[in-house]
């Protein structure tokens, strides 16, 4: 089943093409990271997917209807796109619940997701008084409203401190791993690599690359997980791709996960088992290079 | 669309300009009608007629009604000014739908805080000037007129937020067409300068709470005419919210 299928989709102002012939399809329980530089189109897109944004060309369309034909669509789609934009003088369970009310969602699941995002204490405050990290948890609590199949994040880790990224990670795959659909921007490749099953990149508008995260880790040929353990000879019997160097094992093609899967079935303790990224940044430098829209 | 309004609602009443511009409105109507009543009976030598002390009391329109147009603006500039259109976009994709959620809830409220103010204003100022009752004839009308004239003000004012989506740029035009050009209108020449000066905005619509003598239009066509403008702005405002990325 596919829930979000993007058709030569095309967005020009004027001259500059925002978005150029896109197609992509998003699937149910996996993180799709959606990735690309900064001013490559990922916003545009994801204003269009939510009916906000008109396509100059091509549709795109959820679960099989443009999202202007949802009649309910918050209990379909999800989305936090600026947390920061909300009207500062509403209270948060005010602003939820105007939200709610629209789409006849019980007033009750106001405060479901306020205790969800852990802001029921401050639910009768003026939201403008809120930091970063709260305006994001409202926002987000405004995306599970209605309990949606379909989630969107517009780069929702920007300006996070690590406890706020830590669970916004944390809870994305908590909601793939329910069997929805989490379609999340970045123009971080470290942060997706930590987050996304499947990929989606783009650049100038453009479709780079539409993979998995596993396949796009084993195309960068420089790509490799730090391994080391006490008992380093016996990991790198098990892991026979593994190189040794000074004291610890470098591997390539396998995710951490992998490696770490092995070994414990092994029962062979490990001191460390580190993602190097170098070459992940550099494999998603070296494809979206051409791309970029201001080269230094 | 119960939902849609139940949803507007909330907007409306869980923010503070709303109660700001109403007071404004209601505080506007009271001081000026109250003081010139005043005015009035300490200088007036006898009994002040009936459509004279009606007048006084409902002076205040002119200014109250830049209060309530200046909710109206707010009532979209603000989520515009916010960026919170987005997220009332993405709950009510279909956007008359939101616009019309949006003016029947505020005429609803705009129509029961203007008639109150306008019935309170006109009690308390003929206690002061021993005037007609609200019953009487013609009364009644510039009354419940000034009430009518008002809440067309707030609406006038929430079509020139959705169409200007800009709060000062919205608020600027609603000064503009409600006070300041219609009164410029007068110096235009001619049979037809008198025309688009009568039938200008406020000129029009004032006919149903203070009637100019030389103005040729009614009461009610007077106040069908300014119907008209606003109706023409919010076509217009519909029209570019559809069209419009938000």
């Amino acid at each position: 089943m596919t829930t979000i299928r993007a058709t030569s989709l095309t967005k020009r102002y004027g001259r500059t093409v925002a978005v150029s012939d896109l197609s992509f399809d998003v699937q149910p329980g996996q993180v799709t990271g959606f990735l690309g530089p900064n001013g490559a189109g990922k916003s545009t897109t994801m204003r269009m997917i939510l009916g906000l944004d008109r396509p100059s060309d091509g549709s795109v369309l959820v679960d099989g209807l443009p999202y202007q034909e949802l009649r309910h669509p918050l209990r379909k789609v999800g989305a936090l796109l600026d947390a920061r934009a909300v009207h500062g003088g509403r209270s948060a369970r005010n602003h939820l619940l105007a939200i709610a009310q629209s789409n006849g969602i019980p007033a009750s699941r106001v405060e479901e997701v306020l205790a969800l995002v852990g802001l029921s204490e401050v639910a009768r405050r003026r939201i403008g008084g809120f930091s970063l990290g709260m305006s994001q948890r409202l926002g987000i609590a405004a995306a599970l409203l209605g309990d949606p199949e379909i989630l969107l994040f517009d780069e929702p880790v920007n300006g996070l401190d690590p406890e706020g990224i830590l669970w916004i990670r944390t809870l994305m795959r908590e909601l793939a791993a329910e069997g929805r659909t989490v379609f999340v921007s970045s123009h971080l490749m470290s942060e997706m690599a930590q987050t996304a099953d499947h990929l989606v990149v783009i650049g100038r508008g453009r479709l780079i690359a539409d993979t998995g995260v596993a396949e796009f880790i084993g195309r960068s040929s420089q790509g490799y997980v730090r391994v080391r353990s006490p008992r380093l000879d016996e990991v790198a019997k098990l892991i026979e791709i593994g190189e040794p160097h000074d004291g610890h094992l470098r591997v390539t093609g396998m995710t951490p996960l992998e490696i770490g899967t092995i070994t414990a079935r092994a029962g062979l303790p490990l001191e460390e088992l580190t993602f190097v990224q170098p070459s992940l940044e550099a494999a998603y430098m070296e494809l979206t290079k051409d791309s970029l829209e201001f080269s230094s | 669309m119960m939902e849609i309004l139940a949803s507007e609602w909330t907007k409306m009443r869980s923010v503070r300009s709303t109660v700001w511009t109403l007071a404004s409105t209601a505080l506007l109507m009271l001081a000026i009608g109250v003081l010139l009543a005043l005015a009035v009976a300490g200088s007036a030598d006898g009994p002040v007629n009936d459509a004279e002390a009606t007048r006084v009391s409902m002076a205040g329109v002119t200014f109250a009604s830049l209060a309530i147009a200046t909710l109206g603006v707010l009532v979209v500039s603000s989520e515009y000014r916010t960026g919170a259109i987005r997220t009332s976009l993405m709950a009510v994709p279909r956007r008359l739908r939101l616009l019309s959620g949006k003016i029947i809830v505020f005429t609803v409220v705009a129509l029961v805080a203007c008639l109150a103010s306008s019935v309170a204003t006109f009690l308390i100022a003929q206690a002061i000037l021993d005037g007609p009752a609200l019953g009487e004839p013609g009364t009644l009308r510039t009354v419940a007129g000034t009430g009518l004239y008002l809440t067309a003000s707030g609406l006038f004012g929430l079509a020139l937020g959705a169409l200007v989506r800009h709060t000062p740029g919205a608020i600027v035009a609603a000064i503009a067409l409600i006070l300041v050009l219609p009164q410029l209108t007068n110096v235009l020449p001619g049979e037809w300068g008198t025309a688009v000066h009568n039938h200008f905005t406020s000129n029009a619509g004032l006919q149903i709470a203070m009637p100019v003598e030389s103005n040729p239009l009614g009461p009610w066509s007077g106040f069908g005419v300014y119907l008209a403008w606003i109706a023409v702005t919010l076509v217009a405002a519909a029209v570019l919210m559809r069209r419009r990325d938000a």
